[in-house]
């Protein structure tokens, strides 16, 4: 996973709510069997549309997406992920997001920021307003700061740890095996198995 | 203090609990498809790490599967290439797989509980958000990521956050006609589509346990629509039926020592949950959503909500865009709005029951001209069962088309999909802008909502309907 410490980038206001993992990534762009060249089907159905915030020529190289609430609700498309950090994205700000969006979200090193849907606000009001307006994503700090903007949000101590550190999950819990094991040699014999019955 | 089913079902899975760490959690049962696993196995390869249990895994093919000349190649060359990717990764990591033209092949979350491999108390995850399913059978189920199926992959354990837990309790009796579909969704409208974030549902009351395991499986299924990490229902004798004697299910001295562990799987009296839910079942009508997202449904004797009626800002504004983009008009009855297709299948509504529910509207009556009508099962096995039935004459008698088994529709990765503007009647779970196919309009229904739409070409419940215009002896009860 790449780390994640800070991040200052030019913004996307996305005032929608309910942005689900189909509008984010649409089903066909899931037939590919890599984790890259996802950027261009990220938001495909709004793209066509020549008003839609992200085809404004002010927003071009912005990274960081400050979107309404529900953000990511649908599918476990881990896709939806890759997409944002295929096509630039470090940061998704928004007041609720989808638990497995997010999940898959910190598993890779896009931070999704959790502040009070009123800050969202002062969010958009202020990079609607001026598209070269910067936001910082300050994980070190557990902060957003813009103009005007000085909000503290919450993060699980472990995540946060795992993201300064860009640390791989799978070595993290391998160093359990023991513990996995022990667990192995308890489990009830009537458990099922997939392996293929007479 | 008493502890709920889902708290019970965690505590018996938990390899290692540390301050500040995240309790990790074994897994039972991983289920795989070819859309949310080739990152993952090439994460494994990468890594030079293996499948760790093997005989805890299972793979079929479902999302990009075709429903026609399924014995011909894979005419679009990129779900090919997804397949037979699949396919090679469980060769080469040595895991189980049925493919496409396998009597086992079918939608993930219907093959696995038709095979036993579901059991009550366990751990099941899969690629898919709609492993929620499983939990009908009183185990604790969830969707994850790519990265998290390497991780169960390579370790057979998930670090995970904790949960809260919350009762949706049901009292009373589904009036005739209404359906666990119709449950669900009203539900979800209920409490919304973040609703239920963070929280593992239980579904509980009179209402829930009278109801069969297929109709408990299609509202475990939709929790994730309302945000949920998981929902559950308590096993009991009905679970307990439907398990016996299916291929994995325990025998002998193991049926019995299982069945004694199930019978504890049940939320303590004293248990407290972290929120509430009642619901009415006598108060209840078929139900179906109006817009693009889950939650926006109403019973189907109402109007289209005008989105001034919505207090809350957000879910003015989305109101307004679902009625912009499903082309629908403020005030106009649900039972005017006509459709251009109907899809019935889906790991919501793909079982053998939804299929004879279907079938049971549509005998001696026509899909109505100009509507075409899709009935996919959701799996190799449901459609045996259903041609056994001569369900599959039905339908086509009607002027459906009768498919084959897979996701087909639900989410059009196969060519089963919606033209740009057509609206369709779908038993499926998600009403997504474009989800059925670009431009594409879903209304989520029951599939016997379904089934009289496709008869009426409007919105409509059996009730609607006049007496068949021709009638024809079949028992669909064989």
């Amino acid at each position: 996973m790449e780390k994640f410490t800070t991040h200052t980038g030019r913004a996307v206001p996305l005032r929608r709510s309910n942005v689900d993992t189909d509008q984010i990534i649409p089903a066909h762009w899931l037939k590919k069997v890599t984790r890259s060249g996802f950027e261009d089907g990220l938001f495909e159905a709004w793209r066509k549309d020549s008003e839609f915030i992200l085809n404004q020529p002010e927003r071009k190289g912005a990274t960081v997406l400050v979107a309404g609430p529900e953000f990511g609700t649908g599918s476990s498309r881990e896709h939806a992920v890759w997409a944002l950090q295929n096509y630039g994205f470090a940061a998704v700000i928004s007041s609720r997001f989808a638990d497995i969006f997010r999940g898959n979200s910190l598993k890779n090193g896009l931070l999704t920021v959790v502040l009070p849907q009123e800050t969202v606000e002062r969010l958009w009001a202020l990079t609607e307003a001026d598209p070269s307006a910067e936001i910082t994503v300050d994980l070190e700090a557990r902060e957003v700061r813009a103009e005007g903007v000085n909000a503290p949000f919450e993060l699980d101590d472990n995540v946060r740890w795992r993201l300064l550190g860009g640390l791989d999950d799978i070595s993290i819990t391998l160093q359990n095996e023991t513990d996995i094991a022990a667990f192995e040699a308890t489990r009830p014999a009537f458990k099922p198995r997939t392996l293929p019955v007479a | 203090m008493g502890r709920t089913l889902a708290e019970k079902v965690w505590d018996d899975h938990v390899v290692r609990r540390a301050e500040g760490e995240p309790d990790l959690l074994y897994i039972d049962l991983h289920l795989l498809h070819e859309v949310t696993s080739p990152q993952a196995f090439d994460g494994l390869r990468l890594a030079g790490r293996k499948v760790r249990r093997t005989d805890l895994t299972i793979a079929t093919e479902d999302h990009n599967t075709p429903t026609l000349d399924i014995d011909k190649p894979i005419a679009d060359p990129v779900s090919r290439i997804q397949l037979e990717t699949l396919r090679r990764n469980a060769e080469e990591f040595g895991v189980r797989i049925h493919s496409l033209g396998d009597v086992e092949q079918g939608v993930v979350h219907v093959v696995g509980p038709q095979l036993g491999l579901t059991q009550p108390g366990t751990t099941v995850v899969c690629g898919d958000s709609h492993t929620s399913t499983h939990g009908a059978f009183g185990a604790l189920a969830f969707g994850i990521g790519t990265s998290q199926v390497e991780h169960v992959l390579a370790t057979q354990t998930l670090p995970l956050a904790p949960f809260r837990t919350m009762a949706i309790t049901v009292e009373g009796e589904l009036p005739g006609g209404v359906t666990a579909k119709d449950l669900i969704l009203a539900v979800i409208t209920r409490i919304g589509t973040g609703g239920g974030q963070g929280y593992v549902l239980e579904y509980r009351g009179s209402a829930i346990r009278s109801l069969s395991m297929e109709a408990r499986m299609t509202i475990c299924n939709m929790s994730i629509e309302a945000g949920a990490r998981a929902g559950m229902i308590a096993p009991d004798q009905t679970t307990f039926d439907y398990l016996q004697g299916r291929p994995h299910a325990p025998e002998g001295e193991d049926w019995d020592a299982a069945v004694e562990y199930w019978k504890t799987l049940v939320t303590d009296e004293d248990a407290v949950f972290d929120a509430e839910v009642f619901i009415d079942a006598n108060e209840l009508t078929p139900f179906v959503t109006w817009g693009t997202n889950p939650g926006q449904g109403a019973p189907l004797g109402a109007t289209v909500p005008d989105p001034a009626s919505f207090e809350d800002p957000q879910e003015r504004t989305a109101a307004e865009n679902a009625l912009k983009y499903m082309g629908l008009e403020a005030g106009t009855p649900l039972r005017e709005v006509a459709v251009d297709a109907v899809f019935v299948g889906s790991c919501t509504n793909g079982r053998i029951e939804d299929l004879r529910a279907a079938a049971a509207v549509l005998e001696g009556r026509s899909v109505a001209e100009g509507v075409r009508m899709l009935v996919v099962p959701g799996s190799v096995r449901v459609a045996l069962q259903a041609i056994d039935e001569g369900l599959d004459k039905v339908f086509t008698a009607a002027g459906a088309e009768w498919r084959h088994a897979g996701c087909s529709m639900c989410l059009g990765m196969n060519p089963d999909q919606l033209a740009p503007g057509e609206r369709c009647a779908s038993t499926s779970n998600r009403n997504f802008e474009g989800r059925q196919g670009k431009g594409g309009r879903t209304h989520l229904v029951s599939p016997q909502v379904a089934a009289a739409t496709a008869v009426l070409g409007r919105l409509a419940s059996p009730a609607d309907l006049s007496a068949p215009a021709v009638s024809i002896k079949h028992s669909v009860e064989a």
